[in-house]
């Protein structure tokens, strides 16, 4: 009896886990079906929608291609740039937002509608300012990854025990001694969903300024390619395009590694 | 009493801030020290703003805009809230998908118009398929965590009461979930109209995003400014009116 209840204990989940496995191949295949048929069916032009097949041969060729290279090292360095710059201005303004009771009245309002603006909408000025250049990508990506940085952690600093301040302001612990040790343990949360979600917003905002107008680029690629009708090689460049910015998102998650439960989906949901 | 002058209520010392800010502006703009050509002054930015209503059509683009968001909303709205349904009826559905949407709201799901240019070509459809693609998954997750979030006490009282099926939704769970979804609906929304308006702008085609493309192309450089102006404001009381239409909402359920 005992070991019959043991071997049902131990396949429950295990049938269970099957089941989503199942669902999720399911689905996977359902899509690759769609595509194709839609593909085949002749309801869009000719070439329109590539068979999987040529999609995958021109991502390989892509990867072995010295130009790709060039272009990905070029979005790599403009996202990363954007993203460093954006996220430590960010932080500063989020912290100095969260800290300051009367400053936050008078400007979390402005960066709350700041916020939810297509931040494209601001790249003719970026043009001006920084020329077609490297210049304009970064400063896109770096205000487009300012906002949810700020947002979340003047929020963040909001929900700090206000019993750990007042043994702070016992200690006479001087601003930066605060922010070092108070603020940023407490913080740690916020400012790793921030850095996660800042991720993806930067590359849409340096991504979207070399789709508008570049040289160079993973976006200047993909838009030759889309002047080209050469659809596979377009979609394989969105294909890296996406697998770039999961990878970044499941990296800077591993590096910050997170003290206690976040509420992930939630916070992810954050304009951009 | 001089606390109170230098503390102004948060609305006086804003308008103050901005004040201040555009008279800056301006003197940096007539000591020579920012280029009109980079940066013009208020003077010429604000007036721009009426030549935008009676030369280049900005009534007809804000309606534009606003016409292909609401759709785009409706339409991701309408499916996210039947698929979010799904996942929070079908568990093993819920456990396998319910991820993987979640790693779509975090992706740079705007990115994929070029797919859709090729697909439905260089109008309306394709921006409304942008919006209505960036609505979706705000709108799934919110409705399935709202379902999942039902006080299992609520539904037993239903069970009491021997409600039908149709009756346990209406009564029960539609009103216990809103607030969550309607949270979900409103982000989908926002959503929306950051990709409308940001795929406009990238193709060239439609309202808004058209109008600063165009004034931008041709060096118009206060008219540029005047219409990215105008856009902020736009969708910065759009984000407002929807959160007032949300605490309305619930407070009046």
């Amino acid at each position: 009896m005992v070991a019959v209840g043991q071997v049902k204990s131990g396949q429950e989940p295990r049938a269970r886990l099957s089941r989503v496995t199942v669902y999720r191949i399911v689905a996977l295949v359902i899509i690759v079906a769609l595509w194709e048929s839609a593909g085949a069916s002749g309801l869009f032009f000719r070439g329109v929608i590539p068979s999987s097949v040529f999609v995958i041969s021109a991502l390989v060729r892509l990867l072995g291609d010295p130009m790709f290279w060039g272009h990905f090292g070029v979005t790599l360095f403009e996202i990363v740039t954007g993203y460093v710059i954006g996220s430590a201005f960010g932080m500063l303004g989020g912290l100095a937002l969260g800290m300051n009771r009367y400053g936050s009245q008078i400007f979390e309002p402005v960066v709350e509608y700041l916020a939810s603006t297509p931040k494209v909408v601001f790249l003719p000025i970026l043009l001006i300012l920084f020329g077609i250049g490297v210049g304009s990508k970064i400063s896109l990506g770096a205000i487009s990854c300012f906002f949810p940085l700020a947002l979340s952690l003047a929020a963040a600093v909001r929900t700090i025990n206000p019993m750990y301040l007042r043994v702070g302001q016992s200690l006479n612990l001087t601003l930066s001694q605060r922010i070092k040790m108070i603020y940023l343990p407490a913080l740690t949360p916020a400012i790793a969903t921030g850095l996660r979600l800042g991720f993806g917003i930067a590359t849409v905002g340096c991504l979207m300024s070399e789709i508008k107008l570049s040289n160079k680029g993973l976006g200047h690629a993909a838009m030759q390619a889309y002047g080209r009708f050469d659809i596979p090689t377009m979609l394989a460049l969105l294909i890296v395009i996406f697998a770039l910015a999961a990878l970044g998102n499941i990296l800077i998650g591993r590096l910050i590694r997170l003290p206690g439960p976040t509420n992930r989906r939630i916070t992810e949901l954050t304009p951009r | 009493m001089l606390a109170h002058i230098l503390r102004p209520p948060p609305v006086i010392a804003r308008t103050l801030v901005f004040a201040a800010l555009l008279g800056v502006w301006e003197l940096a703009s007539m000591a020579g020290m920012v280029s009109r050509f980079i940066a013009p002054p208020p003077s010429e930015v604000i007036p721009a703003i009426g030549t935008l209503f009676t030369d280049n059509g900005l009534v007809g683009a804000f309606l534009r805009t606003f016409g292909e968001v609401l759709a785009a909303a409706g339409i991701g709205s309408v499916v996210g809230m039947i698929a979010g349904w799904w996942l929070h009826h079908d568990k093993t559905a819920g456990r396998a998908y319910t991820d993987w949407i979640a790693a779509t709201a975090a992706a740079p799901l705007v990115l994929l118009f070029p797919l859709f240019l090729v697909l439905f070509g260089r109008n309306a459809a394709t921006i409304i398929a942008m919006g209505a693609v960036a609505a979706l998954p705000p709108v799934i997750l919110k409705t399935k965590e709202g379902l999942d979030n039902v006080r299992v006490v609520l539904i037993d009282v239903g069970r009491t009461f021997r409600l039908t099926r149709w009756q346990q939704v209406k009564m029960i769970l539609f009103p216990a979930s809103l607030p969550t979804i309607f949270t979900g609906l409103r982000l989908g929304l926002v959503f929306a109209l950051i990709n409308v308006v940001g795929v406009e702008f990238l193709i060239g085609f439609g309202g808004l995003g058209l109008t600063i493309a165009e004034l931008g192309d041709r060096f118009e450089i206060a008219g540029m400014y005047a219409a990215i102006l105008f856009v902020v404001l736009c969708s910065a009381t759009f984000f407002y009116l929807t959160e007032k239409l949300e605490t309305w909402l619930l407070s009046a359920r």
